[in-house]
């Protein structure tokens, strides 16, 4: 069964698309925004803006370390600068460059990182951003966004755009099942609440969010009351949501589509360990690459799914 | 920018007995405001202000003695802290004397956020002393600062911070990105259509990183005309002859072709200095390189020889080596 279609969503865009069409939308009243790419822009679908404003867009080449401290060059000169690769080359190649022309100075760069997770399928690996979360976490005063589907990514956009400082914000390159309204809000550092539950809570963020949104159907179906938390900002977590949730349902699964070592599910552990301890369980890929293959397969085969959703929630309900 | 010429070595009185406090020269606040380019921003304390006419460009002799002054400055505040890089430099002060007092650069060093000042970026950011007496003298902030370099509480890092300290324009220290900051910041000035001008000092060391050569090949894609770098190739990396570690040839012959304009000087040599700025003025349709040949530790080599180490990286003048450094330049 495809994503989402068990508790009756739709397909809808990438969030990849999603966001180039926002940032475009966005290009002619945020006039300080220009784009800087390591010519994959067709692909993180920066190419839309660059078209549009061609003056305000920069293709570097294949360099990633260029790409990212130019980018830091053209904020430390006022510009609110996107760079965009994919999560991989982005966040692994250019760590360094991120970390010093970008988090220690504190300068106003949007990265996105495109092509997270196994969900981009037959590429396989090397092009699989599956560590980009912990990476861009582990940077002081970086801002990690996650977002689910197309229009709480294009919400997320334009909170990127109005936040001051540095960003991360993770894209996927499947068509994502549509959770949200065109009109969502998106504040970054909050998590949005997308169904109410007493019994337990599912903690996820990205195509996960629909993955739990099915786990839950199938929960209640066995009459469970399922509490689903959009947690798209990863840094700085909404530990108030984290703390109600621990308090009110009393156990909390995580499920993301990253490696289990310092993505989502470290970071809501670390809260509920300090403000509320409960039974927590955590699905995610691990510690291991995937390969390549169709998308959905691998979701299975890696087992970020509904069912193992409904497995890990039912383990700490019995 | 405009102004009453105000020779930065006779306007300002040394107050070296002082007592520096070691308190933030700046609040948190004020340098997110200046971070963000969001509010006119007055840098503390400023005794002294440096600002360029066209008719107010230094000789040569007056060159020199600032240049003799940063290399004091340099041994007195490495030595002072116990720590850092003299000899790195002193290999540089020419350059940066030059950029600096010379007329090549435009700033306010009492509005270091003016957006259409000229940036100057440190890429060899171990080298930042020879930035802070450039900056002190400019009157970015008062020469009393300096003996605070390295310590807890000073605004004066061990290598550039622009979050801590207005007038510096990127944090290095991580050796191979500042070119790529400077096209970033040249192209930023295109975007705006500013006259702002970039400099970016490179070491020979730092060649060996692979980004400067994305950074050469990206400069030359845009044509930046704005920009110019100067490789200050004093000869030497930390644990060796830089042709002993990893020799880069003749760097000339390998930038040439990448579509810079490039000269190869003395880099030790005032005249040579501002000549080749003169010609890399003149340059406007490419990015401008200047190979700018130095000697690591210059202005006081006989000590370095003494010592038995010409490199003398990362390490301060002994008090003792220090006193004899000052009076020889004096």
């Amino acid at each position: 069964m495809a994503l989402g279609e068990l508790s009756g969503l739709k397909l809808g865009q990438a969030t990849r698309d999603a966001f180039g069409d926002a940032l475009k939308d966005l290009g002619a009243e945020y006039k300080d925004v220009v784009t800087v790419d390591g010519d994959v822009g067709n692909s993180t679908r920066t190419e839309p803006f660059a078209q549009a404003f061609p003056d305000r867009a920069f293709n570097v080449g294949i360099a990633e370390s260029n790409m990212v401290s130019v980018a830091g060059g053209l904020a430390s000169s006022g510009k609110t600068s996107v760079v965009a690769s994919f999560a991989a080359f982005l966040l692994c190649n250019a760590y360094d460059q991120i970390r010093m022309s970008v988090a220690f100075p504190g300068l106003n760069v949007k990265l996105v990182g495109s092509h997270a997770g196994i969900s981009i399928g037959e590429d396989g690996p090397s092009q699989m951003g599956i560590e980009d979360v912990a990476l861009a976490c582990s940077l002081p005063g970086v801002a990690v966004i996650v977002t689910a589907d197309g229009p709480s990514t294009k919400a997320a956009t334009k909170a990127m755009l109005d936040h001051k400082g540095p960003t991360y914000l993770r894209l996927g390159r499947p068509k994502a099942p549509v959770i949200y309204d065109a009109d969502c809000d998106f504040t970054i550092g909050k998590a949005n609440v997308v169904k109410e539950g007493k019994d337990i809570t599912l903690i996820a963020n990205g195509l996960m969010v629909s993955a739990a949104l099915d786990a839950a159907t199938a929960l209640e179906k066995k009459g469970h009351s399922v509490r689903v938390l959009d947690m798209h900002t990863v840094k700085p977590i909404d530990e108030a949501a984290i703390i109600a949730a621990a308090k009110e349902t009393g156990r909390i699964v995580v499920v993301e589509e990253h490696l289990a070592h310092g993505g989502l599910g470290s970071v809501v552990a670390m809260v509920v360990c300090k403000e509320h301890p409960v039974p927590v369980s955590f699905v995610n890929l691990g510690d291991t690459f995937a390969e390549s293959g169709d998308g959905d397969g691998l979701l299975e085969k890696y087992g970020l799914t509904a069912d193992s959703v409904v497995n890990a929630a039912e383990g700490l309900l019995s | 920018m405009h102004g009453p010429r105000t020779s930065p070595t006779e306007s300002r009185s040394h107050p070296g007995t002082t007592d520096v406090p070691l308190v933030e020269a700046f609040s948190h606040a004020e340098q997110l405001t200046y971070r963000l380019g969001r509010a006119s921003f007055r840098p503390k304390p400023v005794n002294n202000t440096y600002k360029m006419d066209e008719d107010q460009k230094l000789s040569i002799d007056e060159l020199k003695k600032i240049a003799t002054t940063l290399r004091k400055h340099i041994i007195e505040m490495t030595t002072a802290a116990n720590s850092g890089h003299p000899s790195s430099s002193l290999s540089a002060v020419e350059v940066v004397t030059a950029l600096y007092f010379g007329g090549f650069m435009n700033y306010d060093a009492k509005k270091p956020d003016w957006p259409e000042r000229d940036r100057f970026v440190l890429s060899k950011g171990h080298a930042v002393p020879v930035l802070y007496a450039a900056m002190a003298e400019a009157g970015y902030f008062g020469v009393e600062l300096l003996k605070t370099l390295r310590r807890l509480g000073s605004v004066l890092e061990g290598h550039p911070n622009l979050k801590r300290l207005p007038g510096i324009e990127a944090s290095t220290g991580s050796l191979g990105q500042g070119l790529s900051i400077g096209l970033g910041q040249a192209l930023a000035a295109r975007v705006d259509k500013t006259k702002s001008k970039v400099f970016v000092v490179i070491g020979d060391g730092e060649m060996g990183e692979g980004q400067v050569w994305e950074a050469l090949a990206a400069a030359s894609k845009y044509k930046v005309g704005n920009l110019t770098a100067i490789i200050d190739q004093n000869g030497y990396q930390q644990t060796g002859a830089t042709k002993d570690v990893l020799d880069m040839g003749d760097f000339q012959k390998k930038i040439e072709p990448f579509g810079w304009h490039v000269q190869t000087i003395n880099g030790n040599s005032m005249e040579e200095v501002v000549d080749a700025l003169k010609t890399a003025e003149a340059v406007t349709d490419k990015p401008k390189m200047i190979v700018s040949k130095t000697r690591k530790g210059y202005g006081i080599l006989p000590l370095l020889e003494e010592a038995g180490d010409t490199n003398f990286h990362g390490k301060p003048l002994p008090p003792a080596m220090a006193e004899k450094a000052l009076a020889m330049l004096s």
